[in-house]
């Protein structure tokens, strides 16, 4: 469960968040949409703690906050396996818990889930960008979170591996029971994963609903965004 | 107090912050975050939060790969030395000296200020500009994330083996740094081997031999926290990393001059 109340932000002198408020239940998945600008990731980093608050209320459930980064952020000078168990390993809790023999199950076992294979010694820089993206998830899930954070998973991924991923955030969501967030700029990802859709223009929400409303409801903003038009009430925000 | 505040605001003090604003701010917020992450890994070391495969790994790359070029710097600058003065001393008497004066220069000062520049150019920078890149591509932010502490899994293990390896770093380079005074002192002079020898035991005091082992453990520590702080702080893309990088090397160069004085205060005034 996530609950956020009146979130504001400011980066010095320019206001991103204005007043954000949503909630996201067990076992649901929110699509985040917006400009490039208007604040998406700065949600999501409010959210797992990388960023303060200005104010308002943030309420999540207990257990792990995963977040899958908008570039990957692959630790570069490690291999694909040393990123999937990094948490496992890195952390003194979790540690004792796993002998060598777990981590290599784990780490076949979340290779597999993300359609992967034969990888799990080359460096990052020796993948392609779709390939480190999916191993960034893998890495994201391997605590076994109860809140995860997604931002813009399927960008700069071809439709099929698009749908590969969407498929696996829906049965994660199936299987753990986790609450999510999808930031996306891509529709056939809301329409596959979200239960519902915020979409935030100037540092507000100005639409909450399900992705069919979305698309069919008289709303100025999402007509907009879903025709991808020039014309409508947003503007292109200049610095 | 509106007053004074007007009467301030027309003064050359605020006008000069006013023109050096930035600079003072970057100033001011790189020191801060230098001592509070300095002592941030301290508490990590003192509560043994460390990772020591990492920390030898570290030392292999702060202490092995670093050590022809440091070598190659400190045994220079005696060779330059020695080159100098020896024929001059020669001359006029002062043959018996040259070894001593050379072991001087080099334990105190020489050995340590020319390997500290060494591991700076080459160790410092590269600390700094890999976790300024870390950061820049949020592989620091994923490391927080998961859950793991960015300052003990970055900084604790290079921090460490810093100061474990810069005294080492210094002993085998001071000695080639006075081998190299020999070789200078024997191709230029009439100096022989065993006169230059003879004094270079005359220039070796346990306490300066002290005070160096201080000094590499205080510059080591400094360099590495400062260069991992360089790089923790950075932002903005490829130029924030360009500029961590640079702000490193100019830090720890002035950090490490600005030790030398203090210790030359403190130890040999
Ligand atoms: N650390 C920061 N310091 C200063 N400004 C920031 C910082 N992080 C974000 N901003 C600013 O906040 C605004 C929102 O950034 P954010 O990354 O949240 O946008 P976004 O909606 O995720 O955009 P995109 O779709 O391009 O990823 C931007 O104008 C950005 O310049
Ligand atoms: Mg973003």
């Amino acid at each position: 469960m996530i609950k956020v109340e009146h979130l504001t932000k400011s980066f010095y002198d320019k206001q991103v968040l204005k007043d954000v408020s949503f909630d996201v239940k067990d076992g649901e998945t929110l699509a985040i949409v917006g400009f490039s600008g208007s604040g998406k990731s700065t949600v999501l980093k409010i959210i797992c703690g990388l960023l303060d608050k200005d104010s308002g209320n943030i309420e999540t459930s207990e257990g792990e906050i995963a977040m899958v980064f908008q570039y990957s952020a692959l630790f570069d000078s490690l291999t694909v396996f040393d990123n999937i168990i990094f948490a496992l390993k890195e952390r003194k809790e979790l540690r004792k818990k796993y002998t060598e023999k777990d981590l290599e199950r784990i780490v076949q076992e979340k290779l597999k889930l993300v359609g992967l294979h034969d990888i799990e010694y080359k460096y990052p820089s020796e993948l392609s960008g779709g390939m480190q993206k999916r191993i960034s998830f893998a890495r994201a899930i391997v605590t076994n979170p109860k809140i995860i954070l997604y931002d813009e998973p399927t960008a700069g991924l071809d439709p099929i591996s698009s749908t590969l991923i969407e498929d696996y955030i829906v049965r994660l969501k199936d299987e753990t029971h986790a609450s999510s967030i999808v930031v996306t700029h891509q529709m056939s990802t809301i329409m596959r994963t979200a239960d519902k859709v915020l979409m935030l223009y100037d540092g507000k929400s100005v639409f909450q609903g399900t992705p069919d409303e979305m698309c069919n409801a008289g709303n100025e903003y999402t007509k907009q965004f879903v025709t991808a038009s020039l014309t409508g009430p947003m503007k292109m925000l200049t610095e | 107090m509106e007053q004074i505040r007007e009467y301030f605001k027309e003064s050359v003090t605020y006008r000069l912050y006013l023109l050096f604003k930035d600079e003072l701010d970057d100033f001011f917020t790189t020191l801060g975050e230098i001592t509070i992450q300095g002592l941030n890994s301290l508490k990590y070391i003192l509560k043994l939060q460390i990772n020591w495969k990492e920390v030898l790994i570290q030392a292999n790359r702060f202490g092995i790969s670093s050590l022809p070029i440091t070598l190659t710097i400190v045994s220079m600058t005696s060779i330059i030395v020695a080159m100098q003065v020896a024929a001059e001393m020669v001359k006029y008497g002062g043959g018996g000296f040259v070894g001593m004066m050379v072991t001087l220069l080099t334990v105190r000062e020489t050995g340590i200020i020319m390997s500290g520049f060494a591991i700076i150019s080459m160790i410092g920078s590269s600390m700094a500009a890999e976790i300024a890149t870390m950061r820049v591509t949020e592989q620091i932010d994923a490391i927080s994330v998961l859950g793991v502490n960015p300052i003990r899994y970055l900084f604790v293990p290079r921090i460490l083996a810093g100061t474990l390896m810069m005294p080492p770093v210094l002993v085998i380079s001071s000695v080639f740094g006075i081998l190299g005074g020999a070789l200078a002192s024997v191709m230029t002079s009439e100096l022989s081997y065993r006169a230059y020898f003879a004094s270079v035991r005359s220039g070796l005091f346990l306490y300066d031999m002290k005070v160096a082992l201080l000094k590499a453990i205080v510059y080591g520590f400094t360099i590495v926290l400062i260069s991992c702080t360089c790089g923790y702080i950075a932002r903005g893309g490829a130029k924030g990393v360009g500029i961590a990088t640079t702000k490193a090397v100019v830090w720890s160069f002035v950090a490490i001059v600005v030790w030398d004085l203090i210790f030359s205060a403190v130890f040999f005034f």
